[in-house]
């Protein structure tokens, strides 16, 4: 018995035997269920009703057209914030940047929902109106350091022989950024475009505290669905959503094959 | 300074990274269309001063001229130069064209023009075809290659290369440097090369500098450095050598390794101690007689391809290193000889150690950082600044550096025949020269004592 028990662990591949289970239980299952809820309605048989419900319902398509725009805003806006910040962190002498990053991703210890009702409490204290604005603000604020870390990465990681290679044959220094620092950071910025707009576009507790429930997102609509029992038409929505984060991931991945990104 | 047609000049140019001088008062002038090569042990400031000429740092004090323009101050992208970097740094986002079009789209040349230069340099690197190639898709020859191709399409007025060739295997190597050097001379541009191979230099050059603790030690042609090399430090790099000490007797005699020679060398003065140098293959080996000037015993005999290398012990326990085409026997005895002409003699940088200091009491005396008990010191009041001299036997090194007054590291060995002679940077940021019979490699961390009584204090 104890040499049965002996040779079992011997193998290596039954040590991966736990994690298979896992995986399966809290992976595979769901999305299958998710699959199969989606194509089907309340009896069980198959059907496109629960899409079809969603093209048609144009508060549905609306919702999820306004929360793609408030994403890709959100993103925008945490680039534009983002790679100054990262660039001056690149080029500090190393210990100063270390510290600066350590404060930029130290609020992320914190967790998320508790930074966001200490922005509803911030944004009462100043009596600024809470809504989309503050949506805003409060997702830029939220996701920034993600799209700080992977920039600052490739920017660290930057060889600088290429930038003085690019002076050596006459650019100035705008031109070296143009031409040599920014083209070579794309896979930074990929990397945090990703990370910055999946949870933005899926995001639902967010929105609801920062705008008291006034602004409906993709991710609240979804929840809703599901809190009141409609889940196959969840499980649908679910589906579309997925598929827009795999869209965004295979262009991401197109366009950076040599993982100097870094976090993805 | 040498007086030239010069293209570059370079007066009085340092560089300090904190406290320790990189490049230390150098002087150097460079002829249009030059082939000139920076030759130097790694990590000894030749990078640094091609980094300086190329504008990618700047010189604490002195001047930089390239074609009669004070450049010191310039940006890199406006001065008339061009690097080929030793790890290519070609854009890996760029293809080949794009890479080599590089400087010529900065320039805003029209694109047919860029086309027809780009394809020009393609076919003078032997890359033609290959202009829409990743570049990471090439070998480390072929994107060495395209570097060249970047850094020549610009028609810079000077070349700089930055050991270009030490990523690639001996035989790539070798068929490059004969590509560059017919490249230089169809091009007919200023080609500033830095290497720390001095067969590389001996081949490509028409002058070589060399290079050592930040200071030029030679500028020569490559028969000159070799034949004539100034110093024990520039002999000893520059191909194989014996060294030996020597006491010149008088003009044209010098007498080393317990024997009288007649040389060719005058000036010395009568009597004044030497460096003598002389290559293995200069030295003639034949079966003992009694005329022979020096006879030793073959203690070790290898054949390196077209040659035998052997040592050759002789009476007084000196060790030659000799290249012959025949081989003698280990254990046989052998007479050599060595022509007057094949002796070189060289001027004796230093007899000993000389080194600042401050007579504490007196016992004690303070150099190098550190406090040292020495023999009684009488007519030199406390506390004044003196010289302090030991001889170069004197000093002893420790294997642990705990067992030392100080501290410091083998930064250069000399094998002198019959001893080493090192050169110890201590902690102090000094060197300190130790001749020694025990085997210590470069780079070796050792304690540093030295006895009370060898330590000579002379009034400033």
């Amino acid at each position: 018995m104890n040499t049965q028990i002996a040779t079992f662990l011997s193998k290596r591949r039954n040590w991966a035997i736990p994690y298979t289970v896992f995986m399966f239980v809290f992976v595979v299952m769901p999305l299958v269920l998710i699959f199969w809820y989606g194509f089907t309605d309340a009896d069980g048989t198959l059907t496109l009703a629960n899409f079809k419900k969603f093209v048609t319902s144009s508060e549905a398509v609306n919702t999820f057209v306004y929360s793609i725009g408030i994403a890709v805003i959100t993103t925008l806006v945490c680039l534009l914030l983002g790679y100054p910040a990262a660039y001056i962190l690149s080029r500090a002498d190393l210990n100063a940047s270390r510290t600066m990053v350590v404060l930029f991703i130290l609020p992320m210890w914190i967790n998320i929902l508790i930074r966001t009702l200490a922005t509803v409490a911030l944004f009462d204290f100043l009596n600024l109106p809470l809504g989309e604005g503050a949506l805003i603000f409060g997702m830029v604020y939220n996701f920034l350091p993600f799209m700080i870390y992977p920039i600052y990465n490739t920017l660290q990681k930057m060889d600088t022989n290429l930038i003085e290679a690019a002076q050596d044959l006459g650019a100035n220094p705008f031109q070296v950024f143009t031409k040599t620092i920014f083209p070579l950071s794309v896979p930074g910025i990929t990397s945090g475009v990703v990370m910055v707009f999946m949870p933005t576009v899926s995001t639902f507790a967010i929105a609801e505290l920062l705008t008291i429930n006034n602004i409906k997102l993709f991710g609240t609509t979804v929840q809703e669905s599901i809190n009141n029992g409609m889940w196959n038409y969840g499980a649908a929505l679910s589906l579309i959503m997925l598929l827009l984060i795999g869209v965004t991931i295979l262009f991401s991945s197109d366009s950076n094959n040599s993982n100097e990104g870094g976090v993805l | 300074m040498q007086k030239c047609d010069s293209i570059i000049e370079i007066k009085h140019v340092s560089k300090y990274f904190g406290e320790k001088a990189v490049l230390d008062d150098v002087n150097m002038c460079i002829s249009k269309g030059e082939f000139v090569t920076i030759l130097g042990p790694s990590g000894r400031g030749k990078t640094t001063l091609l980094r300086l000429i190329a504008g990618f740092q700047s010189a604490t004090s002195g001047e930089i001229t390239i074609a009669g323009r004070d450049i010191t101050q310039t940006p890199p992208h406006k001065r008339p130069v061009n690097t080929v970097f030793q790890k290519y740094a070609l854009f890996p986002h760029l293809n080949v064209f794009d890479n080599i079009a590089f400087g010529l789209k900065l320039k805003k040349l029209p694109s047919s023009l860029i086309e027809q230069k780009m394809k020009h340099a393609l076919k003078m690197v032997g890359m033609t075809g290959y202009e829409y190639r990743d570049v990471d898709s090439l070998s480390g020859g072929q994107q060495q290659r395209v570097a060249i191709a970047r850094a020549i399409v610009n028609e810079p007025e000077v070349l700089l290369l930055d050991e270009p060739l030490a990523a690639l295997d001996l035989k790539m190597r070798k068929d490059m440097q004969m590509e560059l050097k017919e490249m230089h001379r169809s091009l007919g541009i200023t080609f500033v090369y830095v290497t720390h191979d001095q067969e590389e230099a001996l081949t490509l050059s028409d002058t070589i500098v060399v290079m050592s603790e930040g200071k030029i030690q030679q500028i020569s042609t490559p028969i000159d450095i070799y034949n004539e090399p100034v110093n024990s430090f520039v002999a000893d790099f520059i191909g194989e050598s014996n060294i030996l000490n020597g006491m010149m007797i008088k003009d044209r005699e010098v007498s080393f390794a317990g024997h009288c020679f007649e040389c060719v060398d005058t000036g010395f003065g009568e009597m004044s101690p030497v460096d003598v140098v002389i290559r293995p293959e200069d030295i003639i080996l034949f079966d003992p007689n009694e005329n022979a000037p020096l006879t030793g015993q073959v203690a070790s005999c290898v054949f390196k391809g077209v040659h035998y290398e052997m040592a050759i012990v002789n009476n007084g326990g000196y060790e030659f290193l000799v290249q012959n085409y025949h081989s003698y026997e280990v254990g046989s005895q052998v007479g050599m000889m060595i022509k007057p002409t094949e002796i070189h003699v060289m001027k004796k940088e230093r007899m000993y150690n000389t080194l600042e200091g401050k007579l504490i009491d007196a016992t004690h005396v303070e150099f190098l950082g550190t406090q040292f008990a020495c023999s009684e010191v009488t007519g030199i009041e406390p506390g004044a600044e003196v010289w302090v001299e030991v001889d170069f036997h004197n000093v002893i090194l420790e294997d642990n550096e705990e067992d030392g007054d100080l501290t410091g590291e083998v930064t250069f060995i000399l094998y002198k025949g019959n001893h080493y002679h090192l050169t110890v940077w201590t902690d102090w940021d000094e060197n300190i020269f130790v001749d020694t019979h025990d085997v210590w490699d470069d780079g070796d961390r050792v304690g540093i004592t030295i006895p009370a009584e060898y330590i000579r204090v002379i009034k400033k």
